[in-house]
């Protein structure tokens, strides 16, 4: 059973702490971090905005070509000549413009929807492998469900964002400044117009959207709650049958449920109400531009005025027509389109900022600490007991010490001599789980650790294999402080059967093997035998290629440690821990695996940690544990003899609470 | 399907309705601005008299006086009218999105409750036939998606079809033959869009499937954290990531490149439709049957044609997406409780704690072939301690599950108090029935909240009372803030030994006929579980309590000891009767009694 007795610290620092999640926003260095994953290929994006700018450019243009046909009808109205050569060319021009314009948006689309998933699998790829390499601590004080949604809820945002957001704000961009251009072209005069106009929408939109920020904060607070609620009451909802909760759960989801309906309502209403209300001012916008414009054609038509006053009014062709004036109005109907779609993409763009913020304050955290450089190699002993290197497997293990002093390399035998000197620890650097904790166990020595729960019983094995790192004192390895070696070889050398069994979706020879990958199914089939697994395997429907799923559940509590076992033995290290290891198999089978179980610890060094006393009788040394300290040491019979707590607990008449 | 998920709906009926009527309204003034714009353009700049244009906007514009003004008076008035317009469009368009996001927002949260509420109600069976990750997902992922599609729905399921009629009526009152080729280009676009609609959903939910395969390895890789580091097996659990990752990028690409289709197509398909518009509509020009602001508006309505088309592309796309959720949604709450008490006698209660199993066969599965359990026959008085012991996986769980009506017997049946347990209401079986189960949980909330479980009106005295015989009281008064320390989800903050013996207090603070704990000691040492054994005897004299140990001392006082084997009764005596006669109790006894032997 695990004895850790963290408190999470909600608002505590630390590595991995929830403190790095709510940190101001520094939205511009997220941004280019995103970024830098989408820019992994550049000639895709470049080409991306290529073709973006083309299928823009063909819809500016393909409305500026509006103009000369409608002035070209206008001709034919007023000379009642039908010129049609004029017209069918103009037409070719403006179908090949559009039909361009089609063609470059399929394409882009296509290169997004690649380079948006893309990202999104990489971006996953990289959270995925940093957590792997974070400290256990890490994995103490977050939730499963919290890490879940940075996978889940926090990488659709940030496709949503990639794959509608930056298309989106890279042509309207293009089209902004395409129609602004053009504007300029027929009128500088209107165009101004158009400014003002356009600095109140986007105040406006400033204004909506920083509103709409916070909504969207509190709706995200709100899911949270929610969402943790949903896991909470599912994953128990055994127990809430079993105690006829389920009304008063029930009720209590409704508070949850409700609040997050408010909370969204609000957030919704906001982003949705951005497009009425761009979409109405364009109106505004309209008919000021169309009472300005007439007023100018009225006024100064046929005046035939020059110079800087006529470029004013009436552009580079130096005067406002009618088909001038009927293109200028389409392009500010245009013009309000591509600024109220990227204000209605703004929230998911936050949204997906925030999203890769709080990923990469995972891809940030400290990974676990490893200095060491004593590393495990395959070993040739001569006739003359000199230790070699080889390339091959060998059977033998040695450990690779080199000295940066002198530059020179010493090889050490791996034989499983473990050593605790004065080791003092805690959990958060406060309360102290384990003092001045001092403990050999030579090669081949089976040690056992006794006390209540909560002594500290687990703690010292995870310090073995430094799942935790020490405060005081050092803990050495074959006579080589643990901190110097490398931790995957520290870990290869020892093998866990933890109390929690975990196992994996896959076949029952595939978590088996999970203990050593190379493993023959003749090995495989040995250790099961070993652990007295093989019995029950060979009664499963598909035998070793039975399909386990979700961590094992069509299997008894009992068989999965049974499985658990025969995987630490395939793996068969020089050191074994056993943590509760056959708490959940009853004592007529451990009765069964005992031969098992003594040959797979025969020539190892082991840690035992048991309830049953029956297990843990014919070990080397036993100590007792009391509150972080080791009270009584020594093996069975001097305990016995010692007549102190050990005997007592052995005997009953003592109660460990 | 979505009929019936619209029943989901009540209560916030009358925003999805007030929501696509002030859409409708907004469409329509949205429609008729166009025409005032081409006034604009005609009469007021070009001069053409009002009254030889056509159309209904023409005709309220005559009845409002505006045919006596002329150039930039017009110009100006007409303007004034088409920003009064745009007010009222903009104040529709507004509450459109007020009444559409209650709407949806309403309806999610209508439709999460019923599944919840669904899902308290399963019974074990259904639980494990879905999966706990499964519902979850189905509760937060795909409510979200259809609660936001919803929104969309109500949105633009009337504006998008409502305009693009209006559009096409506008522009066929301008002019008929012109807008014949909307007849054309229309069913064209219509037939591409249901194509890829209908290729495209199968994508999808193979998508989704890859999606739920994907969460599962993650889910498990984190679960599992520590045997990966123990094994440092990182690199492999990578390389078994990378696979997911890889092949849900692969689907969705799979399924997403089909609906990218879409936009293009419907682009071409307008565009084609705007040259054939000026192709024809220069010559009906030409011979005079139309106007050229006429034609500026034909073109303007084509463009709104276009944006409606494209919602309504849009929706598809939603729909297709949320099809795939619906029917995750709907497998919830179409999914049967395997258990009912609508039979029960309402005024039942559970009057003694008498047991009596009359030739019980279980089976978790109907399709298993071999029963769980099978001819069971066992009487129990109340008031009885009853010990059950049987190796691992012989079944004593499911036995003692049976009680609480937690699993229904596939055969034979199963009484308490006299009566069979699918006579009792289920409340009033299982505030009786108290059982303390193998894997159990805790909930974040403080201490005193959690036990409260047991018994909402419970006095601190009763608590601390009941905590005490589970031999919790001391540990939870040395907490700084005893009974107000808050427990983190699932109770991470207490060692398992603690936690096993607050679950047992929360079991007692029931004051049940019958107290069932299975293996719910394991992890607290020997002394404390006689200890709490003993209190358990002294406090509960007329409660019937079955224990499931692996250790004999556990049980060896028992009234009665049940042994299992193989899911079938072995033996039924006291600790000397089966030390007397039965093997494996005997293999057992020993194999624990070993050392004391040697004493």
């Amino acid at each position: 059973m695990a004895e850790k007795q963290i408190k999470k610290q909600p608002n505590g620092p630390g590595p991995g702490g929830k403190m790095k999640f709510e940190k101001p926003n520094d939205a511009g260095k997220t941004l280019s971090r995103l970024l830098g994953y989408v820019v992994k290929n550049k000639v895709l994006l470049v080409l991306v905005a290529f073709l973006v700018f083309v299928s823009s450019g063909a819809g500016v243009a393909g409305t500026y070509l509006l103009t000369p046909i409608i002035n070209e009808i206008g001709l034919v109205v007023k000379t009642g000549t039908f010129d049609v050569t004029n017209i069918i060319k103009y037409l070719v021009i403006i179908g090949a413009i559009y039909v361009c314009g089609a063609v470059a948006q399929y394409i882009y689309q296509r290169v997004m929807l690649n380079i948006s998933q893309g990202t999104l699998n990489l971006l996953r790829k990289d959270l995925f492998d940093h957590l792997q390499s974070l400290p256990i601590k890490f994995f103490d004080s977050h939730t499963h469900g919290e890490l879940m949604s940075r996978f889940t809820n926090d990488t659709d945002t940030i496709r949503e964002a990639i794959s509608q957001g930056l298309v989106q704000v890279i042509s309207s961009l293009v089209t902004v400044v395409g129609i602004f251009l053009m504007m300029l072209y027929i009128s500088p005069a209107l165009t101004g117009l158009i400014i003002v106009m356009l600095v109140v929408m986007l105040n406006i939109i400033k204004f909506i959207g920083g509103k709409s920020a916070g909504f969207f904060r509190k709706q995200q607070q709100n899911i949270g709650a929610l969402n943790g609620y949903i896991e909470e009451f599912i994953e128990g909802q055994r127990v809430v049958k079993v105690f006829c909760r389920e009304e008063k759960s029930k009720e209590n989801f409704g508070v949850c449920n409700e609040n997050f309906r408010k909370a969204a309502t609000n957030a919704h209403t906001c982003a949705s109400i951005i497009m009425p209300i761009m979409g109405n001012l364009s109106y505004f916008n309209f008919a000021a531009t169309a009472a300005f414009g007439a007023f100018i054609i009225i006024k100064f038509a046929g005046t035939g005025s020059t110079g800087i006053s006529s470029f004013l009014l009436g552009g580079v062709e130096g005067a406002l027509t009618i088909g001038s004036l009927a293109a200028f109005l389409q392009y500010t109907r245009q013009f309000s389109n591509p600024i109220s779609q990227v204000s209605q993409q703004l929230n998911g763009i936050l949204a997906a900022l925030a999203g890769a913020e709080r990923i990469f304050a995972i891809i940030d955290t400290e990974p676990e600490e490893d200095d060491g450089y004593v590393t495990l190699v395959n070993a040739i002993v001569d006739e003359n007991g000199n230790i070699k290197e080889s390339e091959t497997r060998t059977g033998k293990w040695a450990w690779r010490h080199p000295h940066s002093a002198d530059g020179t390399v010493t090889y050490t035998l791996l034989k499983g001599d473990v050593r605790f000197h004065d080791v003092t620890f805690s959990y958060d650097g406060k309360k102290t789980v384990l003092k001045n904790i001092s403990l050999y166990a030579k090669p081949g020595q089976k040690i056992a650790f006794v006390g209540s729960t909560g002594a500290g019983k687990t703690t010292i094995t995870n310090l073995i294999n430094r799942f935790y790192d020490i405060d005081e004192g050092k803990i050495t390895y074959d006579g080589i402080n643990i901190k110097k070696i490398k931790k995957d070889d520290l870990r290869r050398s020892l093998a866990m059967v933890l109390q929690d069994t975990h196992l994996f979706t896959g076949t029952v020879e595939e978590n088996i093997r999970y203990g050593k990958l190379d493993a023959t199914h003749e090995e495989i089939v040995a250790a099961a035998k070993l652990s007295n697994a093989h019995s029950f395997i060979k009664r499963l429907p598909d035998g070793y290629n039975t399909m386990l799923k979700g961590d094992g559940s069509n299997l008894s509590q009992g068989q999965r440690q049974l499985l658990a076992i025969a995987r630490a033995a395939v793996a068969d290290p020089p050191v074994l821990i056993l943590d509760e290891a056959t708490s959940s198999i009853d004592t007529r089978t451990e009765k069964l695996i005992e031969k098992g179980m003594d040959k797979l610890m025969e020539d190892k060094t082991v840690f035992v940690i048991a309830h049953r006393l029956s297990t843990v009788r014919n070990s080397n040394a036993i100590m007792v544990l009391e509150d972080g300290q080791i009270i009584e040491k020594g093996d069975h019979d001097t305990l016995l003899e010692e007549k102190g707590k050990y005997y007592k607990l052995y005997t009953g008449q003592f109660e460990l609470s | 399907m979505i009929r019936k998920l619209l029943c989901y709906a009540k209560g916030y009926r009358i925003y999805s309705f007030l929501a696509p009527a002030t859409i409708v309204l907004e469409v329509l003034l949205e429609v008729a601005i166009p025409f005032l714009m081409s006034v604009i353009i005609d009469s007021g700049i070009n001069g053409i008299p009002l009254t030889e244009k056509n159309g209904i906007i023409v005709e309220l514009l005559i009845k409002l006086g505006f045919a006596e003004k002329q150039g930039l008076d017009l110009v100006v008035a007409t303007g004034l009218l088409m920003i009064a317009m745009a007010c009222v469009s903009l104040a529709c368009g507004a509450s459109a999105a007020y009444f559409a996001a209650k709407a949806g927002m309403g309806f999610g949260k209508n439709l999460r409750g019923a599944m919840f509420s669904k899902i308290q109600d399963y019974s074990f069976s259904n639980v494990d036939k879905f999966s706990t990750g499964s519902l979850i997902t189905r509760i937060t992922t795909d409510v979200n998606m259809i609660q936001n599609a919803y929104m969309m729905a109500i949105r633009m399921l009337v504006r998008s079809p409502l305009m693009f009629a209006m559009a096409i009526g506008m522009a066929m009152g301008i002019n008929k033959k012109l807008s014949l080729v909307f007849l054309i280009v229309g069913p064209l676009l219509g037939f591409t869009l249901i194509f890829i609609g209908s290729k495209a959903h199968p994508r999808f939910e193979r998508m989704f499937k890859k999606y739920d395969k994907f969460n599962t390895s993650i889910q498990e890789n984190l679960i599992s954290i520590r045997v990966v580091k123990a094994f440092v097996r990182s690199k492999h659990e990578k390389e078994k990531f990378q696979i997911s990752n890889d092949e849900l990028k692969a689907a969705a690409i799979f399924a997403e490149k089909l609906i990218i289709l879409n936009s293009p197509v419907m682009m071409v398909a307008v565009y084609s439709c705007i040259l054939a518009i000026l192709w024809f509509g220069t010559k009906l020009i030409f011979v005079g049957e139309m106007q050229l602001g006429d034609l500026m508006s034909f073109i303007t309505y084509v463009q709104q044609i276009l944006m409606s088309l494209m919602m309504i592309s849009m929706i598809f796309v939603m729909s297709v997406m949320a099809k795939a959720s619906m029917k995750r949604v709907c497998e919830v709450l179409e999914e049967t409780p395997t258990i009912n008490d609508d039979n029960a006698d309402a005024n039942l209660k559970v009057e003694s704690g008498d047991i009596e199993f009359k030739n019980v066969f279980f089976k978790y599965n109907e399709t298993a072939e071999e029963p769980v359990l099978s001819d069971i026959n066992l009487s129990i008085k109340s008031g009885e301690t009853v010990g059950i012991l049987g190796g691992t996986g012989s079944a004593k769980s499911s036995l003692v599950q049976l009680i609480p009506r937690l699993y229904d017997v596939t055969q034979g049946e199963v009484l308490v108090g006299g009566r069979n347990v699918k006579d009792y209401k289920l409340d009033a079986l299982r505030d009786s029935v108290s059982m303390v189960l193998q894997s159990n949980v805790l909930f974040s909330g403080t201490i005193e909240e959690n036990l409260r479980w047991g018994n909402e009106n419970a006095t601190i005295e009763e608590i601390r009372a009941a905590a005490k015989i589970s031999c919790a009281d001391d540990f939870v008064m040395s907490f700084p803030e005893q009974y107000q320390t808050e427990l983190e989800q699932g109770g991470v903050n207490v060692s398992g030994g603690q936690k096993q013996r607050l679950c047992i207090a929360r079991a007692l603070l029931k004051n049940p006929k019958i107290l069932i704990l299975d293996d719910s000691t394991s992890a607290v040492d020997t002394a404390t579980d006689a200890k709490i054994r003993e209190g358990m005897k002294n406090s509960l004299p007329d409660t019937t309590k079955i224990i499931i140990a692996q250790r004999i001392n556990s049980i060896q006082h028992a009234d009665k000891i049940i042994v299992i084997d193989d899911g079938k009764i072995d033996d039924v005596g006291t600790h000397e009767e089966l030390l007397a006669r039965n093997e494996i109790y005997k293999d057992v006894y020993t194999s624990q009694q070993e050392g004391k032997m040697e004493q």
